[in-house]
């Protein structure tokens, strides 16, 4: 059964114990990348405690929301975030990389159950959404599509190429939501290829577009919401990121693109991502909305519960 | 032979994307129509070195192979020798089409280095193994391949990719390998280097392979197995003449690659003995299906191909009934 988070301070509180894990992950696999995954927290947290609709112990289940990650290499956000919705026991998070691990290097449909395209190769992802979308509208299906992305990849054409076709057939049951972090490998996106106006392109393009601080849920909630109500056009949010967010000595600096944490840098790390937690609790504690006592308070839905709320999106 | 004893436990250990950085820098130094392209992994790939040294001549395309391989086309045409680098699974594996037609068919004089190719790529997994990038390659018309099988032999390979007039694909890997041959081994395009001489069997190998199987021999010795070991580098138009030459005198032929067992070097090798001098061949690679995640190490050991299995299959091939 799918876990919902509704109160912001349980949701902030799950992006944190995501960073956290991504850090020790990271040190563990000794490999691997650290920037991209640590700016999704909040992202992947709306998405797989809020937004989406699954089942992680049926991840056949037909009218399932469907996640396409086209950016791969940020797998360690997704197993993170998968592993504390219930797909698999949080013990397996230490295998990434390992030989034999359902958690590959880049994340496999073929080892681990729940993920639907294996990824790695940039500028595939969309195009993949695109198929399954129409596939959804041919079977006239309420199920949506969600394309997790980076800005890095939008230098491939296949990204266009998959913009344009995703316009023409005016999905609007597919939303992508891009990580604009502003990184890549090399540099500072906007020197290694310059991108913008990266919104104007897309409405150019023809679709709908929204622009969010990827680290506020009440903003992502809305772009999502807006998104579900936007017809004859596919939606893209893009998702302001801070590369690195949490970890002070990693943000903004591309040179953390595809590098692990030493042990000491991966225990400073640990250490300030734990403040910040104590802060949250702190925070929402004096306002009074705090839930389960600096515990996370994971709302178990029925399953009568969950249908009504996905009845409602449609 | 020129080799360095293939056991010395101090031998430099040095990836093959080293080899062929350092040497586009000193080709560029002589000669002002050398340029370098990259797609956003020019330190992985290596060719940040040339990028620092010679900005100008050096143009960062972005995450976008496909453009890539058509501006160097376009640069070529014009007079320039590019040198496109890049992960072999993107670059020829995205743009296959750009280098089948811009590059192939029109004669174009581009050099294209696939870094990180074969499983010892290890962590990343399936998607960053090319496994396939012999077979897609070698199959084009006009164009050489290269897979040497150390950092020496990458910059002979980089060297002599200047000299043809035409498109090469130089096979690189991002691993540390032990760097055996030394400024005097010969480097014959087209011609099969032979590592050693044997009469009961010979491993025919290329890239990182030939290290393993040179290991393989050694330990084969010990049990009184004379194995020879060629190192086959250029597999676009593999060497049939040597081919011919030890499957005459060993009857047993072991081919070794860091890559699919259909389309590769295992291939190339039965293709030209087929007409030339058929003879039992045993391919040693990947056994179409997909790598994984892992070490280098467990990877070469998990999928058959370290020194220890090929030993294995030489011994079985030697004693199974003819
Ligand atoms: C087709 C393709 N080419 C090259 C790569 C190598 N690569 C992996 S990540 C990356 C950088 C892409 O930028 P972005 O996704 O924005 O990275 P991040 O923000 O996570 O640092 C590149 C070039 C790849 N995975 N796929
Ligand atoms: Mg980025």
């Amino acid at each position: 059964m799918k876990i919902t988070l509704e109160n912001e301070r349980d949701l902030k509180l799950m992006a944190n114990s995501i960073r956290s894990d991504i850090m020790e992950m990271l040190v563990e696999a000794k490999s691997g990348h650290s920037a991209g995954p640590l700016g999704l927290a909040e992202v992947y947290t709306e998405l797989f405690f809020r937004e989406m609709n699954y089942d992680p112990k049926n991840t056949h289940l037909e009218g399932r929301d469907r996640f396409v990650l086209s950016n791969g290499h940020v797998a360690p956000v997704l197993y993170a975030t998968m592993s504390r919705a219930g797909f698999f026991p949080k013990s397996e998070i230490m295998g990434l990389r390992k030989l034999g691990s359902k958690l590959q290097g880049h994340p496999s449909k073929k080892w681990l159950p729940g993920i639907e395209n294996s990824s790695g190769p940039l500028g595939q992802g969309l195009s993949i959404a695109c198929g399954m979308a129409l596939a959804g509208r041919l079977d006239k299906k309420t199920w949506r599509v969600y394309c997790a992305m980076s800005d890095g990849e939008h230098d491939e054409g296949a990204t266009w190429e998959s913009i344009l076709f995703a316009a023409k057939y005016k999905l609007d049951n597919l939303v992508a939501i891009m990580d604009r972090n502003f990184i890549q490998i090399d540099g500072k996106t906007e020197d290694i290829m310059p991108l913008e106006p990266l919104g104007k392109k897309y409405e150019a393009f023809g679709w709908h577009v929204i622009s969010v601080d990827g680290h506020d849920f009440g903003a992502l909630r809305r772009a999502l919401s807006d998104a579900r109500g936007t017809k004859g056009k596919p939606t893209m949010i893009i998702a302001n990121t801070v590369p690195g967010k949490g970890v002070s000595f990693m943000e903004h600096l591309y040179e953390w693109h595809g590098k692990p944490p030493s042990k000491e840098q991966a225990q400073a790390a640990l250490l300030e991502l734990a403040n910040e937690r104590a802060k949250i609790e702190a925070r929402t504690d004096a306002k009074g909305n705090a839930s389960g006592g600096g515990k996370e308070a994971a709302a178990h839905l029925d399953a009568g519960a969950r249908k009504g709320a996905a009845a409602k999106k449609s | 032979m020129h080799l360095l004893d293939p056991l010395a436990p101090d031998l430099p250990q040095v990836p093959t994307r080293d080899g062929f950085g350092k040497t586009v820098v000193e080709l560029a130094e002589k000669d002002l129509n050398v340029v370098g392209l990259t797609a956003d992994v020019a330190e992985s790939v290596r060719m940040h070195w040339f990028a620092e040294k010679f900005p100008d001549r050096f143009f960062q395309c972005g995450v976008a192979e496909q453009n890539m391989a058509g501006v160097a086309a376009g640069l070529a045409y014009a007079g320039k020798m590019p040198f496109i680098a890049a992960y072999g699974v993107f670059s020829p594996g995205r743009n296959w089409d750009q280098i089948r037609v811009a590059l192939c068919y029109g004669d174009a004089n581009v050099k294209i280095e696939g870094s990180h190719t074969g499983l010892t790529v290890g962590p990343d997994g399936a998607t960053h193994q090319a496994l396939e990038d012999i077979a897609i390659m070698r199959v084009l018309p006009h164009m050489t391949v290269f897979a040497p099988c150390d950092a020496m032999e990458a910059r002979k390979a980089t060297i002599a990719a200047a000299k043809i007039n035409g498109p090469v694909y130089i096979r690189c890997s991002r691993d540390k390998a032990p760097q055996f041959t030394t400024e005097k081994t010969p480097f014959e395009p087209g011609k099969a280097a032979m590592l050693k001489d044997g009469k009961d069997c010979a491993v025919v190998a290329c890239g990182a392979m030939v290290h393993e199987s040179l290991l393989a021999a050694a330990e084969l010795e010990k049990n009184g197995v004379d194995a020879a070991v060629v190192n086959m580098h250029t597999l676009s138009d593999v060497d049939g003449k040597t081919l011919e030459e030890i499957a005459r005198k060993t009857g047993r032929i072991i081919t070794v690659e860091e890559h699919q067992i259909v389309g590769g070097l295992g291939s190339a090798v039965c293709e030209a003995l087929s007409e030339k001098y058929p003879v039992p061949v045993k391919r040693i690679g990947m056994k179409m299906e997909f790598g994984e995640s892992g070490t280098a190490k467990e990877l070469l050991e998990k999928y058959g191909m370290n020194a220890k299995n090929i030993a294995k299959v030489c011994r079985e091939m030697i004693s199974a009934k003819r």
